[in-house]
């Protein structure tokens, strides 16, 4: 079963997401702000990670570096979903190494939902 | 240099003495800086006015952006036909898009009543208040959330307050502002003592917590538009930062006065005095 860390301090769309990927056979851990999400990165070894930005304890961007700059995590994809939709944010993500940008509100759930199992293809 | 050149050569043609050329000279160099100085101040704070209206641009479409997608998602999942969800989840999430349509409107209103304020069309109503009958009913109504974090509010008052004058809804909105972060930024058995007395020919209302408090260097901007100070932000991102520049604007308004002292992670003590007429 291909593991998902989902790190976003909105439990709405905690509960949204786990809901409809646990449904599809994934499983799905939450982390409610950066510094667990950081924690449960390292220790639970997930296929995926979704991370939001403007987190609790740890900003997303902070959460990046240190997952990049880590032996353990830093081949695992990163996908940003945020509610942030600068150019500044898309560029600086991405040349951090996030896989790809998502604008949380400019997507369905069921087209996230896609782009998460394209993402672990 | 060349307004100095010119200055020099004017002046060397209708004054012979050497000294009142150079007073000249000198005079008009120092005006010439002045206005330099006014003009980059001007253009410095444009660039500040216009970096303002973009932030301002950029948290307001963020922090409707958060609800919404709650929104979304939660509808998107009520009406996909890839997932299956029993009655009993089907409220849950109901129950969500409730909480989320409130949480909208609360930011749409907040940020009206602010735009009010700064064009001066926030103008309070005079009437007879009872500020011990309005606390009571605003904690009555706060009494569902205060339950859910394990809040214990207590009421102190002074007896036979007089009444004062002023605007009900606006001070309410104060109240309830003060109330709600004192319940928002406590941790699990949050304990929050409200004070009313007479202080000479003011009303004085305290509210105490023993919540998270509020950092030295943060003190200066507590009143300010949008400002949310780093250790709430650690705690909570939710939250618009307008809370307390609204209470603030409209104790001003009403010839009072509002204040508080802190002292970060054993809790804040907001005060606000309202003058008895």
């Amino acid at each position: 079963m291909k593991k998902i860390l989902f790190i976003e301090d909105e439990s709405t769309l905690q509960k949204t997401i786990s809901e409809i990927l646990t449904q599809e056979g994934y499983e799905v851990i939450s982390a409610l702000d950066g510094e667990l999400g950081l924690k449960l990165a390292k220790t639970k070894n997930p296929d995926l990670i979704l991370l939001d930005l403007v987190l609790p304890k740890l900003h997303g961007f902070e959460v990046l570096k240190e997952l990049k700059e880590d032996e353990k995590t830093k081949n695992i994809p990163v996908i940003i979903l945020t509610n942030l939709e600068g150019m500044q944010d898309v560029e600086k993500a991405i040349k951090m190494g996030a896989k790809t940008y998502l604008v949380k509100s400019n997507y369905s759930l069921e087209e996230v939902t896609d782009k998460i199992k394209n993402a672990l293809k | 240099m060349g307004s100095i050149l010119l200055a020099y050569a004017i002046g060397t043609k209708y004054i012979e003495d050497p000294y009142m050329v150079s007073l000249v000279i000198i005079v008009i160099t120092l005006v010439l800086l002045v206005l330099a100085y006014v003009i980059t101040r001007s253009f410095d704070r444009l660039a500040e006015a216009n970096r303002m209206k973009s932030e301002f641009v950029s948290i307001v479409s963020h922090q409707l952006r958060s609800p919404l997608s709650n929104l979304k998602w939660t509808l998107d999942l009520l009406l996909s036909e890839r997932v299956d969800l029993d009655d009993k989840k089907e409220l849950e999430y109901l129950k969500i898009l409730e909480e989320n349509t409130q949480r909208m409107g609360n930011l749409i209103s907040d940020l009206l009543t602010v735009s009010r304020i700064e064009q001066g069309r926030f103008t309070p109503r005079k009437e007879s208040i009872s500020l011990n009958e309005l606390i009571n009913k605003i904690i009555e109504e706060a009494k569902v959330f205060s339950k859910a974090v394990n809040a214990e509010i207590i009421f102190k008052s002074g007896e036979n307050l007089p009444k004062i004058f002023g605007d009900p809804s606006q001070i309410k909105m104060v109240i309830t502002n003060l109330l709600d972060n004192a319940v928002r930024y406590t941790r699990n058995r949050g304990k929050i003592d409200i004070g009313l007395s007479q202080k000479g020919k003011n009303l004085y209302f305290e509210i105490k917590d023993n919540g998270v408090g509020i950092p030295q260097e943060d003190s200066k901007y507590i009143f300010q538009k949008f400002f949310r100070s780093q250790n709430v932000l650690k705690e909570q991102t939710n939250g618009s930062g307008l809370g307390l520049y609204i209470a603030k604007s409209i104790i001003d308004k009403a010839g009072g006065k509002i204040g508080f002292k802190s002292q970060q992670g054993s809790g804040s003590t907001f005060w606000f005095s309202l003058p008895l007429k």
